[in-house]
């Protein structure tokens, strides 16, 4: 897998992340083995995989976050837009500013506001003055289909809505940077069938200026929203390990490993 | 302590009836005269613990910082026993220490220092004793602070990660996560510590008594020799004579306690406003 020629191919082709042997550790736990893949630009990539695949820390490895856990570490490469986020003097501040994230389960600010919990990003690192904070604010919200239940309570904390708002609160926040690339771990789990619509209509609109990476265990959004799969698995000694990666509908109508059809058609896992 | 209460009420009661409320106005305090006022008493114990906190509340948090989120992990332990064994330590230890190490460091350089430095100040002005409220305030801050270290340590460990880690991937830096999500998050825990440390430091005695001098004067001037409530009766109680003499100390005492149960009940207040997910302050 050459990654030197992305750059030659079409557009809709190119690589956004390349990751290279990428293996990952909680202290003595190997948690994923030597995966290597390759995540297109503009692309929504699925993850899928039964529990404890490796699924959540292989996302975490992509901005870095892996890290940020007591233990944790990450060997092998990613690549960025060609660059390794893993080479020596990269600032994981500035990787992580790229590469927003949704975590699986909601984490809104409780001593924050509703709308100050999604200028929390802006707050770090722009200068941009309160009222152009308010567009982004709205703007956010609107996408994460979250404005028109919240609009009357942004002075509200963050905390006082329910989980599945809690977790597109947490979206806002994630868009309102505008990251290059967006990680999400599950975003779905919190979400009614409406909401969840909403957030599949806001990836496919995202896309066409984001990458976007999605962790599910819904088998039917996976294959609604994504344009790639990857399927983990984990290996006998519990490491996760990349069984299949193809164009979804490849990986959900033709698969080629019998375990990736064995784990579709909810036969294990 | 109902019961303690009311057999100090009575203890007091010959001052209360006879010196009435300028008891607690009064700036004079002449046991030969009968003439007693509580002012100088209640300024010095306020001013001193005020000190304290002013002193232990930044350089606690600092430490629990260091703790609870900077600290490498070999470091962790040891440096939180070394603290805690601070709070082992018996107050007149304390005392001593004070009166023999720290008070003359307090007279020169730091008193000679601010005294020629910020001298246009009312507070650095007059002629450096060495005890008096400066010292006072300082020993209190040494003793509340291993008490405002663990709580505050406690009440940042007790943040969950993924606070920290919305932060951090937001783009965060270390210090950002931990001063934008989880000092906000710890902060009713990091007040409790303070108004825990500050309702303590009202109450100290013995060691206070033995570096703040002895005066009984209403001065902003930090380096003059005062009096907290506490040290003034500890100080005075053995050779107090007489109903009304005794009975001004109980007094004082009672004051003391008012203020205390006040302070504890507002602690408490705060605290509870200031749960995470309770309430927002207007923001925005
Ligand atoms: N903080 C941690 N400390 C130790 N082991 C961990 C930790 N987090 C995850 N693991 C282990 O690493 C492996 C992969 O975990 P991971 O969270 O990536 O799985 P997952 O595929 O996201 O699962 P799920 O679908 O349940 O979210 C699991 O075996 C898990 O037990
Ligand atoms: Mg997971």
């Amino acid at each position: 897998m050459s990654h030197e020629t992305d750059w030659e191919r079409p557009l809709e082709q190119r690589a956004k992340i390349v990751v290279e042997r990428l293996n990952a550790w909680y202290g003595p736990v190997h948690a994923i083995h030597d995966i290597s893949l390759t995540i297109l630009d503009r692309r929504i990539t699925a993850v899928i995989g039964p529990s404890g695949c490796g699924k959540s820390t292989l996302l975490r490895c992509l901005n870095r976050m892996h890290e940020v856990q007591p233990g944790a570490r990450a060997q092998g490469e990613v690549l960025l837009n060609g660059e390794n986020i893993y080479a020596s003097g990269v600032d994981p501040v500035t990787v992580r500013r790229r590469v927003g994230m949704v975590f699986q389960r909601p984490n809104p600010f409780p001593t924050m506001s509703v709308f100050d919990n999604v200028a929390a990003g802006l707050k770090l690192h722009s200068l941009l003055s309160r009222t152009r904070f308010a567009d982004t604010v709205e703007r956010a919200l609107r996408r994460a289909a979250l404005w028109d239940e919240v609009k009357d309570k942004l002075k509200k904390n963050g905390a006082a809505l329910s989980g599945g708002q809690q977790q597109r609160l947490c979206i806002a926040r994630a868009l309102a940077v505008e990251p290059e690339v967006l990680l999400m771990d599950e975003p779905a789990s919190a979400l009614d069938p409406m909401a969840t619509l909403a957030i599949e209509d806001l990836m496919r609109e995202l896309v066409q200026d984001t990458t976007i990476v999605i962790v599910t265990h819904n088998m039917q959004q996976a294959a609604r929203v994504s344009d790639k799969t990857a399927f983990l698995l984990a290996n006998a000694q519990g490491a996760g390990e990349l069984i299949e990666y193809g164009d979804t509908p490849q990986v959900f109508t033709n698969p080629k490993d019998e375990r990736t059809e064995a784990y579709i058609t909810g036969r294990f896992g | 302590m109902v019961a303690m209460t009311g057999y100090l009420l009575e203890s007091a009661w010959p001052a209360i009836t006879r010196l009435g409320v300028e008891f607690l106005t009064r700036v004079e305090w002449d046991p030969v005269q009968g003439i007693f006022g509580a002012l100088p008493g209640i300024y010095g114990t306020l001013l001193t613990s005020v000190l304290a906190m002013a002193i232990a509340i930044p350089v606690s948090l600092g430490v629990a910082i260091f703790l609870a989120e900077l600290a490498p992990n070999w470091l962790r332990g040891p440096a939180s026993l070394l603290v805690e064994m601070l709070a082992a330590v018996p107050s007149v230890v304390i005392g001593l220490w004070g009166l023999f190490v720290m008070v003359p460091v307090i007279r020169s350089p730091i008193e000679r220092w601010l005294g020629q430095s910020l001298g246009f100040l009312p507070f650095f002005q007059g002629p450096p004793f060495g005890v008096g409220f400066l010292a006072g305030g300082l020993i209190l801050a040494i003793m509340a602070l291993p008490i405002l270290t663990a709580i505050a340590r406690d009440s940042i460990l007790a943040v969950p990660s993924s606070q920290r880690e919305a932060m951090l991937a937001l783009g965060a830096t270390r210090w950002e996560a931990i001063s934008q999500a989880v000092l906000p998050y710890a902060r009713s825990g990091i007040v409790a510590a303070a108004m825990l440390g500050f309702g303590r430091a009202l109450g100290e005695t013995m060691a206070v008594t033995m570096v703040i001098g002895n005066g009984y004067r209403l001065t902003p001037q930090l380096f003059s020799p005062g009096n907290t409530m506490a040290s003034k009766i500890a100080i005075e109680f053995n050779e107090a004579s007489g109903d009304l003499y005794i009975g001004a100390l109980v007094e004082l005492g009672l004051v003391l306690f008012a203020i205390t149960l006040v302070v504890n009940l507002l602690g408490r207040i705060m605290i509870r406003w200031m749960a995470p997910g309770q309430r927002v302050g207007a923001q925005q």
